[in-house]
């Protein structure tokens, strides 16, 4: 018992019990019909798909603030692809490659070139929306009906979405890298001491590029996925959705100083604000309200974690007495 | 030894400048008319009010990504006090727009400095609450036109000298006034000096006893503060306090200007001279686009390319090992 209390992961699920429990009292049956939840989920699963990509790179002490922007620009651009009358998949493999190629562009800069990686990624937030933007102007370019509705078709013979069975199986692989292997063991020793890390020849730099370009990866497919959920492109597909993976990352009890964290927890906390953000909705609060909320919960999440990490710290110390 | 005043990263933006000019002058002429010229004035204001604060906050090695939220709900909170009390002293304005500033800029600087929570983490966080609490307490409603007096308005459109039809506006002269006291302080008060001997090495800075928390509280609360005037300047500017887009996008702007006129973005260098000629560079480059007819939609591409070439040029500098820390 002790042992599940100091777990991590336990703030956000206790917490998604308290938001059900709320959302249970007071909006009635229609937020605990099953279906009805298990559809709105589609609405998270490109910032699911975000935040276990920002996993990584929090994890590894680096963060990406380019990545709603990146999903964006893959939006745009394949979308134009396909009103230009190139095959469908040849507009989803460039997206892929797309939103991989600008995750290996944040990667290379900060992993080889040594700059910090908030004001690299703050360039590529302001960068990829803006190619998208100068692109697409105001216009918005339309999906080809066969790529559009994902969110619309099931895992056959359930009642679950596929975007839905995409971020599980992406999240499940992921942990499993994450957690079991070498690779992933190099992330937490890279993020928790970059250069003790060096001097035991982990390949630092290659660790670093590679949880951007996993990262980049992840934006590309929810860039698609976006496309196909909405039917068009626009280039303000998902505006300041980092702050949602940010902060569902961050509630996830991954230490944004490195070194800590699991896909469990990022999984947990996203189901978290996606709980709070279709209470919010049912209870007619607007965006801008919303907003205020995510923001003070991103903070609070932070100075919970320092604060209990401080306390645990404090109680080893006095137990090793 | 080179005069200190040529030093390398500044005669760099000015050169932009200048190209910049000359380029878009000679594209479309009418560029280098007063009128134009003088929406580059207007320009720069609020960015080197801003800008003077993020530098220091960039020199500490942090970073304020809530400016524009905090540039906003100043704005928004003189707005709604012009409208309640109509015939208020304009000085009790300005007072409550920088002490709004400076609330929410200490807020920012209480979880950094003494919470411990990164910079980046705290003012993405802060960026998107003040946002939501400008729609809080304005109720979603756009403060209009007839409520902001015309003696406000005309510190953008009057100003004390004239040059060559080009009007200085006041909202300019306020804002050099604030950059030439930034300029001294960083360079002369002993405040200042630790500011950077805290951004060069926080722990050689704290083991020689400068107050390193207080240090970094300061920064962020000071920057707020400046945001607070700068909420002022924006309502005289542009005459109506609209919810969701004053100081909308801000922070992108003043990084890119800071980080353009030279300031280290790893910490520890950075001028305010360096500041305003970065200002003053993307004033420039803004009134171009617009004059030369190319499309609004640019300009985002524009700062992240600013900002990634600035950040390039940086590591560039490093590894040549000729940049010098000052």
């Amino acid at each position: 018992m002790k042992k599940l209390l100091a777990r991590r992961e336990i703030v956000p699920a206790v917490l998604i019990l308290l938001a059900l429990l709320v959302g249970g009292v007071t909006q009635g049956h229609k937020f605990l019909d099953l279906h009805y939840l298990l559809d709105s989920t589609s609405l998270y699963v490109e910032g699911g798909l975000l935040a276990i990509g920002m996993t990584l790179i929090i994890i590894s002490g680096q963060i990406d603030l380019s990545v709603a922007s990146n999903l964006a620009l893959v939006a745009c651009v394949s979308a134009k692809l396909t009103e230009a009358h190139y095959s469908p998949a040849i507009a989803i493999l460039a997206g892929l490659a797309l939103g991989t190629g600008l995750g290996w562009l944040n990667g290379v800069l900060v992993a080889r070139l040594q700059l910090p990686s908030f004001m690299v990624t703050l360039a590529g937030l302001a960068g990829y929306r803006g190619i998208a933007q100068a692109m697409m102007g105001s216009k918005s370019a339309k999906v080809p009906d066969k790529l559009v509705g994902i969110d619309m078709a099931y895992v056959p013979h359930t009642p679950i979405p596929l975007p839905l069975a995409v971020l599980i199986v992406v999240a499940v692989v992921t942990g499993l890298i994450l957690h079991r292997t070498v690779a992933g063991r190099w992330i937490y020793a890279v993020g928790t001491n970059a250069k003790a890390s060096l001097y035991s020849a982990v390949p630092v730099a290659r660790v670093t590029t590679g949880v951007f370009i996993v990262t980049g990866f992840m934006a590309g497919l929810a860039g698609l996925i976006i496309n196909s959920r909405l039917g068009v492109a626009r280039y303000d597909d998902a505006p300041g959705l980092e702050l949602d993976v940010i902060t569902a990352v961050v509630l996830g009890g991954t230490s944004i100083a490195g070194g800590k964290g699991s896909i469990l927890g990022t999984m947990l906390a996203l189901l978290l604000v996606a709980l709070i953000r279709i209470q919010m909705g049912l209870a007619n609060v607007t965006a801008e309200y919303q907003l205020l909320v995510i923001g003070v919960l991103l903070v609070l999440a932070v100075l919970a974690t320092n604060i209990t990490e401080r306390l645990v710290a404090k109680r080893a110390m006095h137990n090793s007495r | 030894m080179r005069p200190k005043f040529v030093a390398g990263r500044e005669l760099g933006t000015a050169v932009l400048l200048v190209l910049v000019m000359i380029a878009a002058g000679l594209k479309e002429p009418r560029y280098l008319q007063p009128s134009s010229l003088e929406s580059i004035l207007l320009w720069i204001p609020l960015l080197l009010i801003v800008g003077v604060g993020q530098m220091t906050v960039i020199v500490t090695r942090g970073i304020d990504v809530s400016v524009g939220s905090m540039v906003g709900l100043s704005a928004m909170a003189v707005g709604l006090l012009l409208r309640s009390k109509p015939g208020l002293n304009l000085g009790v304005d300005v007072l409550a727009g920088v002490s709004t500033g400076l609330l929410f800029g200490a807020i920012n600087g209480v979880l950094v400095a003494f919470a411990g929570i990164p910079p980046i983490i705290v003012t993405l966080g802060t960026l998107s609450a003040y946002r939501g609490l400008i729609f809080v307490i304005s109720h979603s409603e756009q403060i209009d036109a007839n409520f902001i007096p015309a003696a406000l308005t005309k510190w953008s459109s009057d100003g004390p000298i004239t040059i060559g039809g080009v009007v200085l506006p006041w909202i300019l002269v306020i804002a050099l006034a604030v950059a030439a006291g930034a300029a001294w302080s960083v360079k002369f008060s002993r405040t200042g000096r630790d500011i950077f001997a805290y951004g060069s090495n926080p722990e050689a800075a704290r083991l020689r006893g400068i107050p390193v928390k207080r240090i970094q509280f300061l920064v962020y609360a000071l920057t707020g503060a400046l945001c607070g005037l700068a909420g002022v300047l924006y309502a005289s500017r542009f005459g109506f306090v609209n919810p969701s887009t004053a100081g909308q996008g801000l922070e992108l702007i003043v990084i890119a200007a800071v980080v353009i006129g030279g300031t280290n973005i790893v910490g520890g260098s950075g001028t305010v001279l360096g500041v305003l000629l970065g200002c003053c560079v993307l004033g420039a480059i803004n009134v171009a686009l617009a004059v030369l007819g190319i499309d609004e939609t640019w300009q985002q591409l524009v700062y992240g390319a600013v900002i990634l070439t600035a950040v390039l040029v940086d590591a560039v500098v490093r590894k040549t090992g000729k940049g010098t820390a000052k």
